[in-house]
């Protein structure tokens, strides 16, 4: 399967065109660029997906393909940095995931950008995103998937930052690349600590299930935790810096300054999603050799989930709603991946990797429907506050179905997508705790309710009196919301246990019809309750916030986790660490410096004088100094 | 009176006379450079230090080795570069008068800056 | 006895024209005062028994580097200029640290010199002595340092002619 090399290549050849040419290329002629070789690089990852599929199944195990592999850096005969292209039914499954959506988006945003300024430029970040990240999921090694990591935190940079003129969209470009590059130190130490400790870099090594490798690390610990555990939760913290879990996510609601198909295309559909990748990976290590990380990383997802849905429940911003739910949605994929098992297809004890990995299928599709739906209502309305909009359902009649349908996936109502792949999570936290399953469905009807708040605060409720009518998106804007809510509803039916499995052998999908029953059940109420809140023009809402005043302006608030930053950040690190290190830099070592500056100066002006050029004063001292030199040799 | 002064006047000229003469024109000349601003006055002074220095190689030569001829061509080859240097310094002379119309030593500063 | 009244008169002479020499405020006038002083000098080589030097001195000096500094002198001053006068505190200076001079090296001749030597023979040196000795090629003979002050002059002269052409 060499032509995989043609999915990685062609966006990174597009974006060096784009970006060479920049303003030379027409707009058009761009755009077209962008979208054709995301349409070839598209089908080719379709051609795969079927091929490896269908083909590279051995005695009901997917193979693990590498069809490129080079030495990049050698150290040692055992560590080397390597760049290739490792195939597996992830990183196929996210092939698929990323082209779709991202071919998607570089077809709405052809109408969706229209005559901004910097387009090429914009298609030109797109395919860099798009390069990097493909690239990360198809790496062979764990450093040459940082490098990619990486990169794909600076496209993220650069398409967040897209309006450089506007103060808020730089602020939140440069909030997004500090937070993911401080969590990406924790990634490095814990890259190094791996590396250190099982002399290798390559997935395939980590995850063969060979102990050897690890042996070097049994009893070692510190501070009473293994460092199997220190090394596997520093690699969680860059894939919760980049996935947004608490206390990381603040740089995620902020992103969305970015252009809507940004939003997306990067954080809701791909980039965000690659922390859970990050998890999946390297799973069999987890799971292996620091099983109580996976706890943890269970706990805070699931409580990244439940404080995003609550934050989520009560902002006005229709980006952030949707950019709260994103991070809530991760957090059910941490969950899923925290309680899962290996193999064990009696007791489904895979269930939940399964479940999380398909969610991430669904969430994608779903996700970027909701914001490109989202972009399409802001295209009409001008305006991201959801009091400036509602009733548009009869002006927008294709986005108001597509955004429904997404809605109702997300809710988890049968027979959309998403209604499988929550369930098989619930059904797997059931199985782990069913106090965290509890949580799990609590959070999945608070969801359906503030999705659907949403919902219908723009679409029904008292219309907004607009400067104009507001009209449907054009095709190029409608075709992609059309495509995901077609993919939407029928990947539910998808047999994705039969392809994506922690240890890559087919399972069969079980749905618990108890909890399925019942998480239907509570997500039914929670449209009816959200429906008979927002759907008419009614006082609930205001009552209801007056009376949990508290709670409710913390939450309009996120909980004040952005002012706890600023208060640790400007406060005790500014204060206490950086004011002493910089007046120690001034008035130290700086000052040490400029001061034998001023005195070479002053030493100079005073010396001046001697070097005056006049013959008569040197023959002076001269006669001087030969006087007394003299008398000090006749008379001492 | 007159047989101190013949008493005086009897022998050879003391050598600390000769040098005593040579001292003075030495001094003279030492006076002359640091404080004349004109450089031919400084040249003048120049001339007057290498003479005293002359004297003083002839009156050694002929006080302390009679037989030997060292202090006597040290002394000519002196005249010679004295001869030599007179004439390249006045020929920068005329050339600093030539483009700056001074020959001041003090004035003479436009290198410096 | 006729040396030393020759001596006293020709010392009394130098001393004075040198002094005034260098305090001259004229300069023409101080060229022809270092002249009597050139000339006393070439007076005390004839007293020592130097004939030689004596006419080099009066040929070089008088005749070469005299008629130079008259040269130049009528060259750079400009008729009718008033003659700049130095700063007093400069004067003084000098005036201090010549006399400084004057009287260390002069205690030290006084001390050291006394009367330890005395003229043995004041006969005249040979000019064929001279020849030879600048001549020759041996031990205390002077033909390389000749040949150098040679080549020197010859440099001087063409360097002072570079020099002082017009352009």
């Amino acid at each position: 399967m060499q032509y995989t090399l043609l999915i990685i290549l062609l966006p990174l050849l597009s974006f060096i065109v784009l970006g060479l040419m920049d303003s030379k290329l027409k707009p058009k002629v761009a755009g077209a660029i962008g979208v054709s070789v995301l349409g070839i690089i598209t089908l080719l990852s379709y051609i795969s997906a079927f091929e490896y599929f269908y083909l590279h199944k051995i005695e009901g195990v997917y193979e693990k393909l590498v069809p490129l592999h080079i030495e990049w850096i050698r150290f040692n005969e055992f560590l080397h940095i390597d760049l290739g292209i490792l195939l597996d039914p992830i990183s196929i499954m996210m092939l698929v995931v990323i082209t779709t959506v991202s071919l998607m988006v570089n077809i709405y945003s052809l109408e969706y950008m229209k005559g901004e300024k910097g387009f090429q430029r914009y298609y030109a970040f797109l395919s860099l995103f798009t390069f990097s990240m493909l690239g990360l999921v198809v790496a062979t090694n764990i450093f040459q998937m940082y490098i990619f990591w990486e990169l794909v935190g600076v496209s993220s940079y650069l398409l967040i930052g897209f309006y450089y003129t506007k103060p808020s969209a730089v602020a939140a470009s440069k909030k997004a690349f500090i937070v993911t590059r401080f969590a990406d130190l924790g990634f490095l130490i814990g890259i190094l600590f791996l590396s250190f400790y099982t002399k290798t870099f390559d997935f395939n090594i980590l995850n063969s299930g060979d102990a050897s490798i690890f042996a070097s690390t049994a009893g070692v610990s510190f501070m009473g935790i293994s460092v199997m555990s220190w090394t596997m939760g520093l690699i969680f913290i860059g894939g919760a810096g980049k996935s947004a879990m608490f206390p990381l996510h603040i740089w995620l609601p902020d992103a969305m300054e970015g252009p809507t198909p940004v939003s997306a295309l990067i954080h809701a559909a791909t980039m965000v999603v690659a922390g859970v990748f990050l998890v999946a990976r390297l799973f069999p290590v987890y799971h292996t050799y620091a099983p109580d990380v996976l706890h943890v990383i269970a706990y805070i997802g699931a409580f990244t989930s439940l404080f995003a849905a609550v934050i989520a429940c009560v902002q006005t911003d229709i980006k952030r709603v949707l950019a709260f739910s994103t991070i809530s949605q991760i957090g059910f994929m941490m969950v899923g991946l925290g309680v899962s098992g290996i193999g064990g297809h009696e007791g489904h004890e895979g269930l939940g990797y399964m479940a999380s990995m398909f969610h991430l299928f669904t969430h994608a599709m779903f996700k970027a429907l909701l914001f490109l739906g989202a972009g399409s209502v802001i295209h009409a309305v001008h305006s991201n506050e959801m009091n400036h909009m509602g009733g548009l359902r009869k002006y927008m009649p294709i986005t108001n179905i597509t955004f429904l349908i997404a809605c109702l996936a997300i809710a988890g109502i049968f027979p959309f997508s998403g209604f499988f792949s929550k369930d098989e999570i619930l059904a797997a936290t059931f199985q782990f705790s069913p106090y965290l399953g509890a949580t799990m469905s609590f959070i999945a009807g608070l969801t359906a309710f503030y999705m659907f708040r949403l919902y219908f605060n723009i679409f029904w409720g008292k219309e907004h009196k607009h400067e104009h009518t507001p009209h449907e998106s054009p095709f190029t804007m409608a075709f992609p919301l059309v495509f995901l809510a077609a993919v939407t509803v029928v990947a539910g039916f998808l047999p994705f246990g039969k392809l994506v499995t922690a240890d890559r052998s087919e399972y069969i999908i079980h749905l618990d019809p108890i909890v399925a029953t019942v998480s239907i059940i509570i997500a039914v109420l929670s449209i009816t309750l959200a429906a008979l809140m927002y759907m008419k023009e009614k006082e609930t809402p205001k009552q209801l916030a007056t009376t949990f005043s508290g709670i409710f302006k913390m939450a309009s608030n996120r909980f004040y986790i952005d002012e706890v930053y600023i208060f640790i950040t400007k406060k005790i690190i500014f204060n206490l660490v950086s004011t002493p290190i910089a007046w120690f830099d001034r008035n130290v070592i700086d000052a040490t410096i400029n001061n034998i500056g001023v005195v070479t100066q002053w030493t100079s002006h005073k010396t001046k004088r001697f070097q005056s050029g006049q013959v008569q004063q040197y023959a002076y001292v001269f006669l001087v100094g030969t006087l007394i030199i003299a008398a000090i040799m006749l008379f001492v | 009176m007159g047989d101190l002064l013949i008493n005086f006047l009897s022998g050879p000229v003391p050598i600390e006379a000769y040098l005593g003469v040579s001292l003075i024109m030495f001094f003279a000349g030492v006076y002359g450079f640091l404080s004349r601003k004109s450089l031919l006055m400084i040249l003048i002074s120049v001339e007057l230090m290498l003479n005293a220095a002359d004297i003083n190689f002839i009156v050694f030569n002929r006080y302390l080795y009679p037989g030997h001829m060292e202090g006597f061509f040290f002394a000519l080859f002196t005249i010679a570069i004295a001869a030599c240097e007179t004439a390249v310094a006045i020929a920068i002379i005329i050339n600093i008068y030539r483009n700056l119309s001074s020959v001041q030593a003090g004035e003479l500063n436009q290198m410096k800056e | 006895m006729a040396d030393q009244i020759i001596f006293w008169i020709l010392a009394a002479i130098m001393t004075v024209f040198s002094i005034l020499a260098v305090t001259s405020k004229n300069i023409i006038r101080s060229a022809t005062f270092l002249l009597f002083v050139l000339l006393g000098t070439a007076g005390l080589y004839l007293l020592l028994g130097y004939h030689y030097l004596f006419a080099v001195q009066i040929a070089v000096y008088a005749g070469g580097i005299m008629v130079l500094f008259i040269f130049a002198i009528l060259l750079t001053n400009r008729p009718g200029e008033n003659v700049k006068t130095e700063k007093y505190y400069r004067k003084v200076i000098a005036g201090i640290t010549s006399f400084a001079g004057l009287a260390f090296c002069g205690h030290i001749i006084y001390w050291n010199v006394n009367k330890a030597y005395t003229l043995v023979a004041t006969s005249e040196l040979k000019v064929q002595d001279i020849g030879h000795t600048l001549m020759g090629t041996d031990k205390y003979q002077y033909l390389l340092p000749f040949e150098f002050i040679s080549v020197l002059l010859l440099a001087c002269i063409v360097g002072a002619i570079m020099i002082a052409r017009k352009r």
